[in-house]
């Protein structure tokens, strides 16, 4: 077994440990924190299906982007199916027999790659374009952009110009989910890319990628609009209530 | 007029290129040690302010869920960015909603989150946009956070919903757990402590002033409305805003509820004790101190042995009421179960039109065209009636009931998506005349594009800060000052009295004789 290959596994094994238990405890922190006021951002649902709702359309549609800001909600909105497109494409190199639906969004899956690059050219133009923008950004905020376009190019070069020995990744990411490492091929964009999927998947629970977990605890979004109806109050506001005399 | 130039009104509101440091300076005053101490502050900035502040914040992202949320959820999208009034208005960068946040999101970053603590061992925070906490950030901080009206439409356009508000109030409670209080704000509270409101308005001056009203009212329409103050076994508790006492033209709001209640045959009064339906312990982020506030309403509904709390016109007010008074004081188990508690005047107001229960001539308003301005804390963050956006349809229902002409400011300045008057969330001080006059700008150019369109003669407000800042913007922009008025001026104006016996008032007694 070559030193790549059992580098590039114990990188995925931490890379993979970090996202989930990083994530998870954030997950975990933001369930137990209570928000001890009814702030939803008004006009709100009145009922727990119609927040559903709410929180639906703005994960799915950004329905808050696009009243904002078309041109962020474009790019925004193109990156994130492309993505999530390209994610589900590549559930095939992670199961075996290939999920028929995943073998149906193939074609799509492929294409996507461009749709992602476009999203983030957009939005990495509008970061030194928009003065605005300009002002608010901190170099991570351009890194974390490049990051995602390194890992898009790669990708497609692989899928477009260079192919790789997709049969053995294959085996070694199916390899790495059994505990039975498979070797793997020395090839640039394939070392490229999996070392820049590690490095955002390391960086995922200690960075602004934190919003994609966040949206659905953000109170402004998530509360029912029901605060005469039903008492709401946290446990620490609860002690206070000790000293009432009524 | 002051040291510093009136924005120009445009045809619309340009977004300007982000300044850095226009709008620096020393902030509001701070709060002398007394005002500072009655809220349970220290009186002057503590020696480890750095280490109690750090502390508070990371107490804080514990206590709130959504502080912590937002902290960590921001992606620098800029959708925000051209959202703030206070940043059309005066072109500081730091008025952007998403750098107000990062002035206190890169402290959070520094000492509070493990890449901030990894990264400064290496000197390379400036990488993520965390700093250190300086006494600079500090006053920063003071400064900055007093440039928020916590008016929320940063948040209704934020694609995770962050809410600058929530960082605002964090960063004063920060600001006053340092000992380091803006003085509008805590002497207020103060005052509500010690004597019930925040004008610090005797229960004595209030009884004399309120009497002195109803002799007002009695010779202007002949009709004996009261304004009854500590009435026990009355059906309702009215709570509004002191400045409804003695401030034009909140007065005249007043006197338009009472009148409603009166047509209407409805048992009410006032309270001595809860005489103040303002609640700064919102606007500087202090829960204690907001439900130390919402308490006296419930010991004033109690003692007084009512049925129903309405609120009267009034801003955060009723943010306060409808969306944390139930929290904070609740439950109202002991009240009327008939009637949601507590109620907006408006609602009740709606409610007496619906059924028909008041005789109204809109003709009475005919010498005005009126707008609506939807107050932030009402528009974003409350209901008004069953409906999410009633807090928009109930007014104008009200408004058109009882006004022949009505137009609304385009519609991206209103609604959900209303500007702030500029003086709200405990800015409404002389001290920061600059910014208040600078934030009004985008209302103001809204209100301008009616008033050329649709010939628009006034505004009408339901909040007591909304009145209060736009009597006294309005000339900076070409206005008049009695260009603002009460919704509930409008209502009582309205009211026909001809089945009401007219009390013989000196010469006009003749008129008398017009009831059937």
């Amino acid at each position: 077994m070559s030193f790549l290959t059992i580098l590039y596994a114990a990188l995925f094994y931490f890379a993979t440990a970090t996202i989930v238990f990083g994530v998870g405890f954030k997950i975990l922190q933001y369930a137990k924190t209570p928000a001890p006021l009814k702030i939803p951002t008004t006009p709100a649902p009145v009922t727990k299906s119609g927040v559903v709702v709410r929180l639906a359309e703005e994960v799915v549609l950004f329905k808050s982007l696009f009243k904002s800001n078309k041109w962020i909600w474009i790019f925004g909105w193109m990156f994130h199916f492309a993505l999530l497109l390209v994610l589900l494409r590549h559930l095939r190199y992670f199961t075996e027999p290939v999920w028929w639906w995943v073998t149906l969004i193939q074609p799509f899956g492929k294409y996507a790659g461009f749709a992602m690059l476009i999203g983030l050219f957009g939005l990495f133009a509008r970061r030194f374009l928009v003065k605005r923008v300009k002002y608010i950004s901190s170099p991570s905020d351009y890194l974390m952009l490049l990051l995602l376009i390194f890992i898009g190019i790669s990708g497609l070069i692989m899928k477009f110009i260079s192919h790789t020995d997709i049969i053995a990744v294959k085996a070694f990411f199916l390899g790495l989910m059994r505990f039975d490492i498979q070797p793997l091929p020395a090839d640039g964009p394939l070392l490229i890319h999996l070392a820049l999927v590690a490095a955002l998947m390391l960086v995922f629970p200690f960075s602004k990628l934190l919003h994609a977990p966040g949206i659905f605890f953000s109170p402004t979004r998530n509360q029912v609009d029901n605060p005469r109806e039903k008492r709401h109050i946290a446990g620490w506001a609860l002690k206070l209530e000790a000293d009432r005399e009524h | 007029m002051a040291d510093f130039d009136t924005p120009e009104l445009k045809d619309y509101v340009e977004v300007p290129l982000p300044q850095v440091g226009v709008m620096k300076g020393s902030g509001p005053f701070i709060a002398k040690p007394e005002h500072q101490e009655a809220l349970g502050f220290p009186g002057e900035l503590v020696d480890d302010w750095q280490d109690v502040a750090v502390n508070r914040l990371a107490d804080l992202t514990k206590r709130y869920r959504g502080l912590r949320v937002f902290m960590d959820s921001c992606v620098k999208c800029g959708a925000c960015t051209d959202k703030c009034h206070y940043y059309l208005g005066t072109s500081d960068a730091n008025n952007m909603p998403v750098a107000r946040q990062d002035l206190m999101r890169s402290i959070y970053r520094y000492y509070l989150t493990p890449a901030g603590k990894l990264l400064r061992k290496f000197g390379l925070e400036k990488l993520i946009g965390a700093r250190e906490l300086t006494r600079d950030v500090l006053d920063e901080w003071h400064n900055y956070y007093h440039q928020c009206s916590e008016c929320r439409r940063c948040s209704v356009f934020c694609p995770y919903g962050i809410d600058t508000a929530e960082v605002t109030m964090a960063g004063r409670d920060i600001l006053d757990t340092v000992g380091m209080g803006q003085k509008y704000d805590n002497e207020i509270i103060g005052k509500v402590f010690t004597i019930g409101n925040n004008l610090g308005l005797p229960e004595r001056a209030l009884a004399d002033t309120l009497e002195g009203l109803e002799e007002e009212i009695e010779e202007d329409i002949e009709i004996p409305v009261k304004l009854p103050l500590d009435v026990k076994g009355a059906d309702i508790l009215l709570v509004t805003p002191s400045a409804d006492f003695f401030a034009e033209p909140h007065v005249d709001g007043l006197i338009g509820y009472a009148k409603v209640f009166h047509q209407a045959g409805i048992s009410w009064t006032l309270s001595s004790h809860a005489s103040e339906a303002a609640n700064f312990g919102m606007f500087i982020g202090s829960y204690e101190n907001m439900r130390r506030i919402s308490l006296r309403i419930r010991e004033a509904a109690l003692d007084l042995g009512v049925k129903r709390i309405v609120f009267g016109e009034c801003g955060h007010a009723w943010r306060v009421a409808y969306a944390f008074l139930n929290t904070l004081a609740g439950p109202f188990d002991f009240l009327d179960p008939k009637y949601p508690v507590p109620q907006h005047i408006l609602e009740v107001t709606h409610d007496l039109i619906q059924k028909g229960k008041l005789k109204l001539d809109p003709s009475e308003n005919d010498h005005m065209t009126l707008t609506f301005h939807d107050s932030c804390n009402v528009a974003r963050a409350t209901r008004m009636g069953p409906k999410p956006g009633g807090q928009f349809t109930i007014p104008r229902d009200v408004i058109k009931a009882v006004c022949n002409n009505y137009y609304d400011m385009p519609s991206d300045t209103i609604g959900e998506a209303t500007y702030c008057c500029g003086g709200g969330g405990g800015l409404l001080t002389d001290d920061l005349m600059e910014v208040r006059v600078k934030g009004a700008m985008p209302r103001m150019q809204a209100l301008n594009t009616v008033v050329e369109d649709h010939g628009v003669t006034h505004l009408a407000a339901i909040c007591a800060i909304c009145k209060t800042q736009f009597a006294k913007t309005l000339p900076y922009y070409g206005f008049t000052m009695d260009q603002i008025i009460s919704v509930h001026q409008l209502v009582g104006d309205a009211l026909v009295w001809d089945d009401f016996e007219k009390v013989a008032t000196g010469d006009e007694a003749s008129d008398n004789n017009e009831q059937e």
